[in-house]
């Protein structure tokens, strides 16, 4: 086995979708990186798992019971343990595309987007219109409505922040999102569409904040523009599941000298004063050798929170059930995949509920299977699964569930600059990766003192034989 | 009969050390260098091999970019992989071992049909000095008749045999079922997105 060296410019802990981004960016820009897991897989809490694994997570069935054998061979499952989507004008789209990762990974749309109106018995679910041509078809809103839709959409479409006489009279530098659906007329139900399933936001206090319209309108336009690159809805997926992304950046970073490390245990923490400057750990074999001790320098660590529960907090719980159906979402005209949200005020709550489907169709699962998974934001310390209730009644019958306790939401307690230790957030509860990407620049500025640039990444660096 | 071009995924297995880049780089580029470093950036090549005036397959190939030193490949590796070379140094006896428990590996990771090719690197060295051998060829042989691999002793220094071992593969890969993995045809950039619908029939028409 070969000695690891004796000094790293960055130890990267955890091989989660935050992690494996930062260590193939920083590989790419020269670089020195180790990157540890205590896992024998990679994705950390990103992973895509099989239904065995799944089963075993879970622990959902008797001693004995071998209740994945009745789904098919087992590795023909990649089910996500977080559920998200790419937006496919997104930032994560940007990066793979300006890394070249792309060539590891192959995207399939996802068939469509879809909104909640009403709750229990009148429940109705319809297309989230993204243009001013689906606005007018939308059976979410009644004639006279859809005009005003219509103008809103158009006027998102020509928006520009720097060019006042695109603002529609507005001062758009203090102005509400209130104030510009005021402006356009619109009503409490579009509104509710407009700012959960096309801006996205998961509560309703954007709706209020002085000076918050320019960016619920960059999120309608990101929504808007992701539509129109593929043409059915604003999400891609990559084939074989999530799991995908973090292997994928993890070969980028290994391609530009990125040294990896499953099965690894971080034993201790070197610190000079209050710096971190090196890690003790251990790798265990699986071949039945002798594991390895070593010892190796670092100028810094950037890890996920569970690397570092000292130095973390909780923010909030998720809650997540993730289902196996054998029939597609009812009114989602059998899509093979869709994202559903159900705004928080149709059900009473404070926030979304978000249904993301895939299938065989993402060689995520086997033919005839689909996979659900419904999350919110826990309100409630008890009742979890009541909370969840609203996404269920959409499933129609469910072949298994597998709901464990809320789950923990963690952000860092300090920037990193004190102890050279940077930490992730973890993957909160949106749909989409956007808030991810967020994280990873966020944890690039604070580590190294100046913006990523996702454009060119790899112009100027020096492949050997690369020949594509 | 109309021409026929067929893409797999070929990729790279065995301990470091013993050329695995070297190999990939002799019969992609026709180059070689002594002192190479371990592998960094060799990680996405292609090669294409004609078969007669027909027939043209091309390689994909996939390096480990150095993620086997400490188990850490990713089922991504293996995933949707045609055919396989694994390497071993004719010179150290341990790593036809390690080639076995790569082969085992990709029995178990990856597809079913995978056709798989056990190559004894580094001829160079015991052609000059006899003694240097630590796996006969015999051995080797039978283990890889046993086995059901392609097998050839190679030297990705002085070429010997590199070329035979990619063109004996191309020749066991099924050319008739081979959809084309994930044509790249369109070279660098730009999401290689398959929509839905895939628009097989009406891309850029002649009209």
């Amino acid at each position: 086995m070969d000695e690891i060296a004796p000094e790293y410019d960055v130890v990267v802990m955890g091989t989660g979708l935050t992690e494996c981004v930062l260590s193939g960016v920083l590989s790419v820009k020269g670089k020195k990186v180790l990157h540890i897991d205590r896992n024998d897989h990679y994705g950390a809490e990103a992973a895509s798992v099989n239904i065995e694994a799944l089963f075993k997570k879970y622990g959902n069935y008797s001693k004995g019971e071998e209740p994945w054998k009745k789904y098919g061979r087992v590795n023909d499952w990649n089910i996500d343990l977080v559920p998200k989507l790419l937006m496919s004008s997104g930032e994560l789209t940007n990066i793979l595309v300006s890394t070249d990762v792309t060539r590891y990974l192959e995207f399939k749309q996802v068939a469509g987007s879809y909104v909640q109106q009403g709750n229990g018995a009148k429940a109705t679910v319809a297309k989230v219109p993204s243009t001013a041509g689906e606005a007018l078809r939308s059976s979410l809103m009644g004639i006279f409505e859809k005009r005003r839709m219509k103008s809103f959409i158009e006027w998102v479409g020509t928006f520009n922040e720097a060019d006042t006489a695109t603002h529609y009279g507005l001062n758009i530098r203090t102005c509400s999102m209130k104030e510009v659906y005021d402006k356009f007329g619109l009503e409490a139900g579009t509104r509710d569409f407009i700012g959960h399933a096309m801006a996205l936001y998961q509560t309703d206090s954007y709706i209020n904040e002085k000076g918050g319209a320019v960016e619920a309108i960059q999120r309608i336009h990101l929504y808007g523009t992701s539509v129109s690159r593929y043409g059915k809805s604003p999400y891609i997926y990559p084939l074989y599941g999530l799991g995908e992304l973090p292997q994928g950046f993890a070969r980028l970073s290994a391609i530009y000298g990125g040294t990896y490390m499953l099965n690894t245990n971080i034993d201790e923490i070197i610190y000079e004063g209050t710096k971190a400057v090196g890690i003790k750990a251990t790798m265990q074999d699986r071949g039945g050798e002798e594991p390895m001790k070593f010892t190796t320098k670092c100028k810094k660590i950037l890890a996920d929170p569970s690397y570092f529960p000292g130095k973390v907090q909780v923010t909030g719980h998720v809650l997540k059930a993730i289902c196996i159906l054998n029939h597609p979402l009812a009114g989602t005209d059998n899509s093979d995949s869709a994202q559903l949200i159900i705004p928080q005020s149709q059900v009473g709550r404070k926030n979304d509920i978000y249904i993301a489907v895939v299938s065989s169709a993402h060689s995520v699962c086997p033919k005839g299977y689909y996979i659900a998974i419904v999350s919110t934001i826990a309100e409630t310390t008890a009742n979890h699964h009541l909370e969840l209730a609203p996404g269920f009644e959409r499933l129609g019958k469910i072949e298994e569930k597998f709901m464990g306790p809320p789950i923990p939401l963690y952000e860092p307690l300090e920037s990193g600059v004190n102890d050279n230790i940077f930490i992730s957030k973890s993957y909160d509860a949106t749909s989409h990766f956007e808030t991810t990407t967020d994280d990873v620049k966020d944890i690039y500025r604070r580590a190294e003192g100046h913006d990523l640039v996702v454009e060119g990444l790899r112009e100027g660096t020096n492949l050997v034989g690369d020949n594509e | 009969m109309p021409p026929r071009f067929a893409q797999f995924k070929l990729v790279l297995l065995g301990e470091s050390a013993v050329g695995k880049s070297s190999l990939v780089l002799r019969f992609v580029k026709d180059q070689f260098d002594d002192f190479r470093e371990s592998t960094i950036g060799a990680a996405f090549l292609t090669q294409t091999i004609s078969l007669d005036d027909q027939t043209t397959v091309k390689f994909e190939i996939w390096d480990t970019a150095g993620q086997e030193r400490y188990k850490s490949l990713a089922p991504m590796y293996y995933r949707n992989a045609n055919c396989a070379v694994v390497v071993y140094d004719i010179t150290q006896a341990s790593s036809l071992d390690k080639a076995k428990q790569w082969v085992k590996e990709l029995q178990r990771q990856a597809n079913e049909n995978i056709i798989i090719a056990l190559a004894g690197n580094k001829l160079d060295l015991v052609t000059a000095q006899p003694d240097k051998r630590a796996i006969s060829t015999a051995d080797a042989e039978a283990y890889a008749r046993e086995a059901g691999l392609l097998f050839f002793e190679t030297s990705a220094k002085t070429s010997e045999n590199v070329r035979e071992l990619f063109t004996s593969i191309a020749k066991k890969l099924p050319l008739d079922q081979a959809g084309p993995r994930n044509p790249r045809s369109g070279g660098r950039g730009g999401v290689e997105l398959r929509p839905e619908t895939p628009s097989q029939n009406n891309g850029p028409c002649a009209c």
